[in-house]
């Protein structure tokens, strides 16, 4: 499979295209240049899946991990060696699939909702390289090169979310983002160091003995990779930056802040799955634990938003805590016995990547159509918009979990997991589950129904998007309704054979009795245009509602955390040794420099006879310490 | 007889080099009219060529061991080829000017025939060859230096370099002259057996040693450099900067690891006593300098002391790190003078570095080159400079000289403030009034592709590994 090297390389291309020449393009040819290459990119990809599934499976019935590419890059000793290449397996395969189809229908929406916005090319060309770093960091064929795109993806990210630069808070974010993530990124380093010492290898299978000798740290090398997976998969407490890095454009949201680059933590614990089973169980319940308290924090603050990209935004960020305590809870590698949870997390991550880039999308044709992400000034919007109307609703039943759509099937195999795991995540996970059918419908019902701003609307009358913004959507529904009906055990499993999927009754039935009650809920709450259901709580438990609104105060909390504790105790005693003894000794030497400077200047006077002079003074000097 | 031909065939590096100069010079008599480009770029073709023809390295000993080529100083001088292809495209601005145009030929003539020189230093496999090697390099390039001779300062460069070059040359040969006495020969290979670590014989090195020093620029022997690199016209003194002090490192290189095995111990010592020094007093003359091209003056000084690192490692990895940074040292400083002839040849002739403020302003794709070769310059990763000066440094560690590497690892530091305040000149310092950038530089076709090739050269050669993998191998293959 030669021609994957081409997945890398046209986005890279089209990056560098774009990047140097863009500003000479107009809009249209630089967008064509990205989408085109795109294009290639997902046939790619699709080429790929199907040669890769369509091999024939090894002799015990797994499918062989493939490596057309290796490349030593920097080697350290004989076994120790940072390569570079391109990895082959079928969880690798699935991400590229979900990578280049919704980074495809991004580029193809980015046409309509960035027309005409300043930077449209530098738009495009950040957009090819943040495609580049993902799929490079998803065909990895070691920690370190996944490390290496990891930060090229965080580096994108930051970009994008800063793409707007002109606005205060948009900058804001992009640091916020970027500090964050890369703060986390310090224990994915440490942990890899860990393990590159240990191991002896960068590979994602080390030798046995290595890992008989190194089984202890093991389990520390891998909790420390897991906080940076924690920080780019904003698990809580690392959160905080994924709700402000909405202010990047829509799309872009859609792409890195949904799809891609925040699920990056599951596939980085998917990816060390087999050590995490054999030699760190106990990491991995813990990684369970933090994605379920993840999932119910951010379930609860998601149902008090006004803002519909935060809303968005911290459903995310609950949806990966399900695809994290799914991959926490299993216990063996086999589907029938402890590992089902691999598989359901995969599948999640793929159902979800499809309908929440759908949602996102939406959400970005609601905002292109009223100028606000306040839910305040929309409402009664199905009227105007049926196309993105009919989508969400889809989009928000996926996510709810009603059959037949995709997200019922993959969350349905999650709480399977869970209750194999024990009763009480289980129903704490299907709680959840309800949690987020209720807030979904409670966004729908205020984008949709409920009052209009007829104030807003009169001024400015909301209109259904261009094709080119209602296309992608379209598409990625019609996956959503499919998508549960594709046979994934066949595909990817955590021992790697094939399994059938099968609905558990009683896991069924409870959850989606438990969606139908939330939406219900919901819908006795928001569908009128007054909800004086929701205003007598909200003045019931005022502080309750305060809080949630404030996200629990978990940015205060931070900046507590940072501010009082780590500047005044920390920081301040740093800056005062860097002011003085550090800056102090460079002072010194600057202020040596200059003075020797002016000592040794005469020696440079111009007279060539002086020159011979120090010439032969050298001679001299260098003849005598010789002979002495 | 067939025998013969064939072995004179084997030169082939040699043998292309003088068809090129032959060719030119032809070309250069027989043209109609000075001032088109059509020397130029008949010139950088046949430079092209002869690069790609002598990628191959090959292992040659001719007559009778007078001449050796091995794999290693194969790659040398395809660095120094391509060096000197980069240094040719970037001079067009130069020698279109109408009161140089007319000495074009000339310049491309003098300056391949003192690259042949220094070939024929770098192959030498007997000092006599050695010597004339060395001066073939030398003595054009006073003429060189000269070559805006109705300039006073261009005179007085040539006339400074030329005296100095005579003194450093006397004291070369008397060295020799003592070698010779003692051991009755001047055979590379025939020396090491009989050379004894007498009072005389280490005379003899530190003469020599001066010698090359004269050459790298090293101090004490490199009083000639700032007077003779602002004096010099930009495009001379970038191929003195690189290609000549280049040449003279590896020439040292070979010369005292392979002849002067038996005085390992006080050549290392003197060696690392220049290295400390230069780079320091270097670093320090730097630091005050206003004019660019006294400032690059100073900085090659400062540089010349960390190729002598890779000497004084004494070890096959030394010698592939000392050519690494030789390679990385060209593309990075050919860039930083190819701007400062841009600027140069724009701005009315300034040359001082107040007239870089606010170039960003207007230029902002010449200031980023200038940025990232001064970058690498001060050995900032991920710059191709980072990982030369990182081997280097590695090398001398591993041979167990870390007091001098820590000390020149101090010195970075102050490298890179002077490095900086180029940048922030060119990014920060507002313009000075009437300054002669109000508009962008349109710079020549083949400035810019120089640039562009540094530019790539200096971001890319550092991270490639397949390059610095084979240069450690074919150091690995050197015979001694």
């Amino acid at each position: 499979m030669e021609y994957t090297i081409l997945i890398l390389l046209l986005p890279v291309l089209s990056f560098l295209v774009l990047a140097l020449a863009g500003m000479k393009m107009s809009h249209r040819v630089a967008g064509l240049i990205g989408t085109l290459s795109l294009c290639a990119v997902t046939v790619v990809s699709y080429l790929t899946a199907y040669a890769y599934f369509a091999m024939p499976r090894q002799a015990d019935g797994t499918f062989a991990q493939l490596m057309p590419y290796n490349f030593e890059w920097l080697p350290f000793t004989d076994a120790l060696h940072i390569d570079m290449g391109i990895l082959l397996d079928p969880i690798s395969v699935m991400m590229l699939v979900v990578i280049s189809t919704v980074s495809f229908m991004v580029h193809i929406y980015s046409f309509g909702y960035m027309k005409g916005e300043r930077g449209f090319q530098r738009y495009y060309a950040f957009l090819s390289l943040f495609t580049f770093s993902m799929l490079g960091l998803v065909v990895a064929t070691n920690i370190f090169q996944m490390y290496v795109f990891w930060e090229l993806v965080g580096v994108s990210s930051y970009l994008l979310i800063g793409f707007y630069y002109t606005k205060p808070e948009a900058i804001a974010a992009s640091k916020k983002a970027f500090i964050v993530t890369r703060f986390a990124d310090l224990g994915f380093l440490i942990g890899i160091l860990i393990y590159g010492y240990y191991m002896g290898t960068f590979t994602f299978d080390p030798a046995q003995e290595d890992l008989m000798q190194g089984a202890l740290m093991l389990p520390w090398a891998l909790g420390l990779m897991f906080v940076g997976g924690a920080g780019k998969s904003a698990m809580f407490p690392l959160h905080i930056w994924l709700p402000d890095a909405m202010e990047g454009p829509t799309p872009v949201s859609a792409l890195i802040h949904a799809a891609t680059m925040v699920v990056a933590g599951v596939y980085q614990v998917a990816r060390l799955f087999p050590l995490y089973i054999a030699y760190a169980p106990e990491t991995l319940h813990i990684v369970a634990y933090v994605g379920a308290f993840t999932a119910f924090y951010a379930a609860s603050v998601a149902c008090v938003q006004s803002d519909i990209k935060r809303v968005l935004a911290f459903s995310t960020i609950s949806q990966i805590g399900f695809m994290m305590v799914a991959l926490g809870v299993c216990t063996g590698m086999p589907s029938h016995e402890g590992g089902l949870g691999y598989m359901a997390s995969m599948f999640h991550l793929f159902t979800h990547a499809m309908f929440k880039a759908l949602l996102f999308l939406g959400a970005g044709c609601i905002i292109h159509a009223v100028h606000s992400n306040e839910m305040s000034a929309m409402g009664g919007l199905r009227k105007y918009m049926p196309v993105t109307h009919i989508t969400f609703l889809i989009a928000c039943l996926a996510i709810s979990g009603i059959p037949p759509f995709s997200g019922f099937f993959s969350k349905d195999e999650i709480l399977t997991a869970c209750f194999a795991f024990s009763p009480v995540m289980g129903w704490v996970m299907t709680v959840i589950a309800g949690m987020t059918a209720f807030y979904m419908f409670r966004l729908y019902y205020g984008i949709f129904w409920g009052t209009e701003n007829k104030a807003l609307h009169a001024a400015h009358t909301p209109h259904e998007s261009p094709l080119t913004m209602t296309f992608p959507l379209m598409v990625l529904a019609a996956v959503t309704c499919v998508a549960g009906f594709i046979p994934f055990g066949h595909f990817v499993t955590g021992d790697g054979l094939s399994y059938d999927i099968h609905l558990d009754s009683t896991v069924a039935l409870t959850s989606c009795v438990v969606a139908v009650v939330a939406i219900a809920l919901a819908t006795f709450i928001y569908v009128r245009d007054r909800q004086p259901v929701a205003d007598a709580l909200a003045r019931r438990f005022p502080r309750l509602h305060e809080a949630a609104y404030r996200r629990f105060y978990m940015d205060e909390a931070w900046l507590f955390v940072t501010k009082r504790i780590i500047f005044r105790m920390v920081s301040t005693p740093l800056a005062w040794f860097d002011r003085h003894v550090v800056d102090g000794f460079m002072n010194f030497l600057a202020w040596a420099t200059n003075a020797s400077a002016e000592e040794v200047q005469p020696m440079q006077s111009g007279r060539i006879q002086a020159y011979t002079v120090w010439f032969l003074c050298g001679i001299i000097v260098l003849t005598l310490l010789l002979m002495l | 007889m067939n025998n013969y031909m064939s072995a004179v065939l084997s030169l082939h590096a040699e043998l292309s080099l003088i068809v090129v100069l032959v060719v030119v010079f032809l070309a250069d008599l027989f043209r109609s009219r000075p001032g088109g480009r059509g020397l130029r770029v008949l010139v950088c073709a046949l430079m092209l060529v002869q690069v790609l023809l002598n990628l191959s390295p090959d292992t040659r000993e001719l007559f009778g061991g007078m001449y050796v080529n091995t794999p290693f100083t194969s790659v040398v001088k395809s660095i120094l080829s391509a060096g000197t292809l980069l240094v040719f495209l970037q001079s067009g601005e130069w020698t279109r000017r109408p009161d140089t145009a007319i000495r074009e030929g000339e310049f491309y003539v003098i300056t391949l025939s003192t690259l042949l020189g220094m070939f024929f230093m770098l192959s030498a496999g007997h000092f006599l060859i050695f010597y004339v090697g060395l001066e073939m390099a030398s003595i054009p390039m006073a003429c060189l230096v000269a070559m805006d001779k109705k300039r006073r300062q261009s005179a007085e460069a040539g006339a400074k370099f030329i005296l100095s070059s005579m003194f450093s040359s006397a004291l070369l040969l008397y060295g020799l002259s003592l070698l010779y006495g003692t051991t009755g020969t001047l055979y590379f290979a025939d020396l090491p057996d009989v050379l004894q670590s007498g009072g005389l014989e280490r005379l003899a090195l530190v003469l020599f040693i001066a010698g090359m020093g004269f050459k790298m620029s090293l101090v004490p022997f490199h009083l000639w450099t700032a007077d003779v690199y602002q004096g010099a016209p930009t495009g001379v003194t970038a191929y003195l900067s690189v290609i000549s002090k280049g040449a003279a490192a590896v020439a040292l290189a070979v010369v005292v690891r392979f002849v002067f095995p038996a005085l390992t111990d006080d050549w290392s010592v003197v060696l690392a006593l220049l290295s400390v020094v230069t780079i320091t007093l270097g670093n320090l003359m730097a630091v005050l300098q206003h004019d660019m091209k006294r400032f690059m003056a100073f900085s090659s000084i400062s540089q010349a002391g960390y190729i002598v690192l890779g000497v004084l490692a004494g070890s096959p990895a030394g010698m592939a790190s000392l050519a690494f940074y030789v390679a990385i040292y060209v593309v990075a400083n050919v860039a930083v003078f190819a701007v400062i002839s841009t600027v140069e040849q724009h701005g009315g002739g300034r040359t001082d570095r107040e007239a870089f403020n606010g170039l960003y302003a207007t230029n902002p794709r010449l200031t980023l080159v200038m940025t990232l070769a001064l970058f690498s310059l001060g050995g900032i990763p991920p710059f191709a400079g980072f990982f030369s000066k990182f081997f280097i440094f590695a090398a001398a560690f591993e041979a167990g000289w870390h007091l001098v590497v820590f000390l020149a690892l101090l010195n970075t530091i102050i490298s890179l403030y002077y490095y900086l305040l180029v940048v922030k000149a060119m990014y920060i310092s507002t313009p000075a009034e009437g300054s002669a950038f109000g508009s962008p530089i349109h710079s020549s076709r083949g400035v810019r592709l120089c640039l562009a090739l540094c530019t790539l050269g200096v971001c890319v050669l550092g991270v490639l590994s397949c390059f610095y993998e084979n240069l450690f191998q074919w150091a690995d293959m050197l015979p001694w």
